[in-house]
């Protein structure tokens, strides 16, 4: 079975820069900029499990997994 | 922002005012995939609040919603159900809405056990006003109202509900999103008064004065000292001792209000009223 693969998404405009998905992914798929807003810098490990979809108390993280023909 | 947002919350409402990492937004979250798993038709469905910064949910989310007065929801949330039974009622209150200023209106809300869900958001402070310790603060914990720390015992609001009569009481976190949309479609499936109580956390009045500076410092205290049922059976009074216990705590099945005083109503207009 191969890998899946996901397109992780943040919306700049709505993030308030609380840090909660960069704390609770649990392999690391964000970061923090300068204005410690979150950046998504390493998104081939993201496993799918939407941890920080959930958590982000401003919806602005998306989660897609992408489909190859 | 996905369709499950755009199709349940209010988008030329968004972004909401709860402060940055707020455990309020989280809940709100877990409500709408709840009410997405439940099919509720979005016009059966009637949220209604109290005052405080959990009261502002229902400017948010797209169903009829009421936000009322301070401690006030249960009490128009009852009238509500009276005259439309085929509504599914939630109520939404903070821990000082629910069990201060609102705690008369709880216990009764439990007692009667009428057919609604109550969704209280326990972030242990008044959020709103700035700080102020609720009847929920923990002993010792600081407040702008208790500077050398809360003297009084806290209420146990799950426990509380429990003794007044709910017919299903449960307790969720912020952190456990998705136990919680397990916990709001169970209640919101029960038959009777159901109570969840939500422990979340308010960084900014409560976090920062206790020493969980960060949203995140307060979601990791809530993972670390959350228990579920099984587990917290086994273990000792020693080792439970700060510990709280999440997932359905109590159900029961007992007559609901509203069916009732359908019943009666029905017996008086029959003329049957004689019970000897
Ligand atoms: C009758 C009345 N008394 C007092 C207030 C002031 N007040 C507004 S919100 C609030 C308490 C907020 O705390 P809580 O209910 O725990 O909700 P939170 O803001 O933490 O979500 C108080 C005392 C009010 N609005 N109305
Ligand atoms: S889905 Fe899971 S692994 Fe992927 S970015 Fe979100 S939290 Fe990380
Ligand atoms: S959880 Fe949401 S608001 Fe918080 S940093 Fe991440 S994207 Fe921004
Ligand atoms: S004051 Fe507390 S409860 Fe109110 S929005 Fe801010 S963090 Fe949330």
């Amino acid at each position: 079975m191969t890998k899946k693969n996901f397109e992780i998404t943040v919306d700049r405009k709505l993030c308030k820069a609380c840090g909660i998905c960069v704390a609770f992914c649990p392999v690391s798929v964000f970061s923090r900029d300068h204005d410690d807003k979150a950046v998504v810098t390493c998104p081939a490990k993201c496993t799918g499990c939407r941890q920080c979809e959930l958590l982000c108390p401003d919806y602005c993280v998306r989660v897609e997994e992408i489909v190859h023909e | 922002m996905d369709a499950i947002h755009r199709k349940y919350l209010r988008m030329d409402k968004l972004p909401h005012i709860w402060c940055p990492g707020c455990g309020n937004g989280i809940i709100m979250g877990s409500f709408i995939r709840a009410i997405d798993r439940l099919g509720y038709d979005q016009d059966s469905v009637a949220a209604v609040s109290g005052i405080g910064c959990s009261g502002r949910i229902t400017g948010y989310m797209d169903f009829n919603t009421l936000h009322t007065t301070h401690g006030r929801a249960l009490a128009f949330a009852t009238g509500l159900k009276m005259a439309k039974p085929g509504l599914k009622v939630f109520v939404f209150m903070g821990d000082g809405d629910a069990t201060a200023i609102g705690g008369n209106h709880l216990i009764h809300a439990c007692r009667r056990n009428i057919d609604m869900t109550a969704i209280i958001f326990n972030n242990h402070i008044y959020g709103m006003t700035g700080g102020q310790y609720s009847p929920t603060t923990p002993r010792d914990a600081y407040a702008t109202t208790a500077p050398y720390g809360t003297m009084d015992p806290h209420f146990d609001i799950a426990k509380l509900c429990v003794g007044a009569g709910a017919s299903y009481v449960a307790r969720g976190t912020s952190y456990h999103a998705k136990m919680l949309t397990d916990l709001i479609v169970e209640g919101a499936e029960h038959k009777g008064f159901s109570v969840i109580e939500i422990i979340t956390h308010c960084p900014v009045n409560f976090g920062r004065r206790n020493e969980l500076e960060t949203p995140v410092d307060m979601l990791l205290w809530q993972k670390d000292h959350a228990l579920r049922m099984a587990k917290a059976a086994k273990m000792t009074d020693d080792e439970l001792k700060d510990r709280f216990v999440i997932g359905r705590i109590h159900r029961a099945d007992i007559p609901e209000y509203v069916e009732e005083y359908d019943r009666l109503i029905e017996m008086v207009r029959k003329g049957d009223t004689d019970r000897g």
